[in-house]
């Protein structure tokens, strides 16, 4: 256990340097540093001298060292845009990002769930090919037309559902949410239906294939001989036994709700990390992009971690192998 | 892979299996259909597009805006309207569907080679090699597909000029796809690698003193084919999304060349001023598209391999 544990750490904080150093080598090598901070009356001595004092004339191993320090410290100098430190401007953006995210997902597994427990237990009726039908096309049509379809739709058709933004936020000190609106609440349905239809579809179908599985197994066949009830079995067997996969694996997913919130984000304008993103990536804002490919490699390794240490409780032959 | 390889027993069942299994599912085969008659006016386009959308030339900005042929206003000769420049929105969408296969088929050779490559070695040699290459394959799959494109379109804008990144996009959407898919090849290679290394036809190989390079490809690779095909037709379709993804958020193919992704982006910008034609049909054409292949890849799954399920 201590031996897998530490394992999976020391690859995690590599993978964590690796990134870091790509981050690094954007940060360092694409444009020149020294040109993004002077004007065009500094003279070279100037120049040079800002240069030695940034610590640019330095070996790289030691740009590197200082590079992760200062990265460790939360310190990503400022935002080539918008002239602001990018530490702050991520820690403005992330409660929108994070509130988006967990209602999207709580959507997907509040659906998802029970849609594929109904399809596993009776795969043969209409509803539940209906269902399959539908998991095909959340899984075909892309995350950008849905969203762009329902604010057709909803938007502008019929003029339910604010199109763009957050609605009115309240601000907690450390956190603006949007949750305590009511304006908040109606501008969080679309981009949250369009975020979560992908992993709702998702869900749905592993859940109603590990039923599948399960139903057939010989436990739940004794269970039927010795009388219990149907309920019980699909309840209290079936569905419970199912469980630990679609948790692990629906924890997995979390971060391809990171990948899609960006697209999500673009299309409602909704002012999150991934919008920082996109808007850093199509004006080359280097310092943004480099503390985002940190930040996201950073929630990837805890998921990953998280969900190998959950797969270890759960599931004993895990433990068992290891001793 | 030719049909001669494989042990004749099999060879029977298998076929006879694919084509049972074809005949009884009249959804595979309208989804096979739809595929071949998207794919063949795609291919064709500079032949059958009533217009050219690169010709200058053809392109009236009087045209402009006009609704597609059945609508009132519409004008027969441009059967799903015009957008806003005055190119016709049909031939648009046969360019765009061209573009739009073109990049997710090379995408996916691209993955398929490098993930054959790498999963053959890493699953025959093992060791080193082995734990080398998959750590890399591990790493990657932790990252969504859409995710590792954006962050590789990100880095070479970093690395270019504006112009320098317009004129490489093709290319940088094509190689930031195959990135992003090669894994899962490499990963399902490699396991039936593992398994195929050990069986009596490999050991007779070594025995009579063939190479390594020639066991690999000549022996193994015909054996390990069949998961891959299924991963690469499942992944068409992902490098299709990626690909119009990429270009409706104005990371991929510059908006002067129609991709299905560019045209929808377009479409969205006339969204509320009631255009909507520039909107749905890129955007039907390209929900069809995925869901056709994605419908295909679903029966090759079924019938190919029933433990990937």
């Amino acid at each position: 256990m201590i031996r897998f544990l530490l394992e999976r750490l020391l690859q995690a904080a590599l993978l964590l340097l690796v990134v870091a150093f790509l981050a690094f080598v954007m940060f360092r090598f694409a444009g020149d540093p020294v040109a993004q901070m002077v004007s065009i009356d500094t003279t070279m001595e100037d120049r040079t001298a800002l240069r030695e004092a940034l610590g640019l004339n330095d070996p790289l191993p030691t740009q590197f060292a200082q590079f992760v320090m200062r990265a460790l410290h939360g310190d990503f100098g400022l935002s080539y845009q918008l002239g602001r430190p990018v530490a702050a401007l991520l820690a403005d953006r992330l409660p929108a990002s994070i509130e988006l995210s967990l209602i999207a997902f709580g959507l997907a597994l509040l659906v998802g769930i029970p849609m594929g427990v109904y399809a596993g237990l009776k795969p043969e009726s209409w509803l539940s090919r209906a269902f399959l039908i539908f998991s095909l096309a959340g899984i075909s049509l892309p995350t950008f037309f849905i969203g762009i379809m329902l604010i057709l739709i909803f938007g502008v058709e019929l003029g339910a559902f604010p199109t763009f933004g957050r609605g009115d936020t309240v601000d907690l000190g450390w956190w603006t949410t949007g949750l305590l609106t009511p304006s908040g609440w109606h501008s969080i349905i679309l981009p949250a239906c369009t975020l979560g239809l992908f992993q709702m579809t998702f869900i749905m179908r592993l859940v109603r294939a590990e039923i599948l599985e399960v139903m057939r197994s010989d436990y739940i066949k004794f269970a039927r001989a010795r009388g219990i009830s149907k309920t019980r079995i699909h309840y209290g067997h079936a569905l419970k036994n199912t469980l630990v996969p679609v948790m692990t694996i629906a924890g997995l997913q979390l971060g391809s709700i990171i990948a899609f919130g960006i697209v999500t984000e673009s299309v409602f304008q909704w002012p999150g990390i991934g919008l920082l993103f996109i808007q850093a990536i199509s004006t080359v804002d280097i310092p943004v992009m480099s503390a985002y490919l940190l930040l996201v490699a950073l929630i990837f390794v805890s998921i990953n971690l998280l969900v190998d240490l959950l797969y270890f409780l759960v599931d004993p032959r895990l433990r068992m192998s290891s001793k | 892979m030719t049909p001669e390889q494989r042990p004749n027993l099999f060879l029977r069942a298998y076929d006879s299996d694919a084509g049972y299994k074809f005949r009884r599912s009249p959804l595979t085969v309208l989804a096979g259909l739809i595929l071949v008659l998207m794919i063949g006016a795609a291919m064709l386009a500079p032949w059958i597009a009533p217009f050219d959308p690169f010709d200058k030339a053809s392109i009236d900005l009087f045209n402009a805006l006009i609704p597609p042929a059945w609508q009132s206003g519409g004008d027969p000769a441009f059967l799903l309207g015009t957008d806003d420049q005055g190119r016709d929105l049909f031939s648009t969408i046969l360019y765009g569907t061209r573009t739009s296969v073109f990049v997710g088929a090379i995408s996916v050779a691209l993955a398929v080679c490098a993930g054959v490559t790498f999963g053959l070695i890493a699953g025959y040699f093992g060791g080193l090699v082995d734990a080398v290459i998959m750590r890399i394959v591990d790493i990657q799959m932790t990252f969504p597909a859409i995710m590792v494109a954006l962050l590789i379109d990100g880095v070479t804008r970093s690395f270019m000029t504006r112009d320098q990144h317009s004129e490489m996009a093709i290319v940088v959407i094509i190689i930031a796809m195959a990135l992003s898919i090669w894994p899962q090849v490499a990963r399902t290679v490699r396991a039936s690698t593992m398994v195929e290394k050990s069986r009596e036809y490999v050991l007779a190989a070594q025995v009579i003193g063939r190479g390594s390079g020639a066991i690999l490809a000549r022996h193994i690779l015909p054996n390990v084919m069949g998961p891959v095909l299924v991963i690469a037709t499942i992944n068409l379709g992902v490098a299709i999304l990626g690909e119009a993804t990429l270009s409706f958020l104005g990371l991929g193919i510059p908006a002067g060349e129609p991709s299905l992704g560019t045209l929808i982006r377009i479409g969205n910008d006339f969204i509320f001023s009631g255009e909507r034609w520039m909107l749905i049909y890129p955007g039907l054409t390209l929900a069809l598209l995925v869901l056709s292949v994605n419908l295909l890849g679903d029966w090759l799954r079924d019938v190919l391999d029933p433990k990937l399920r």
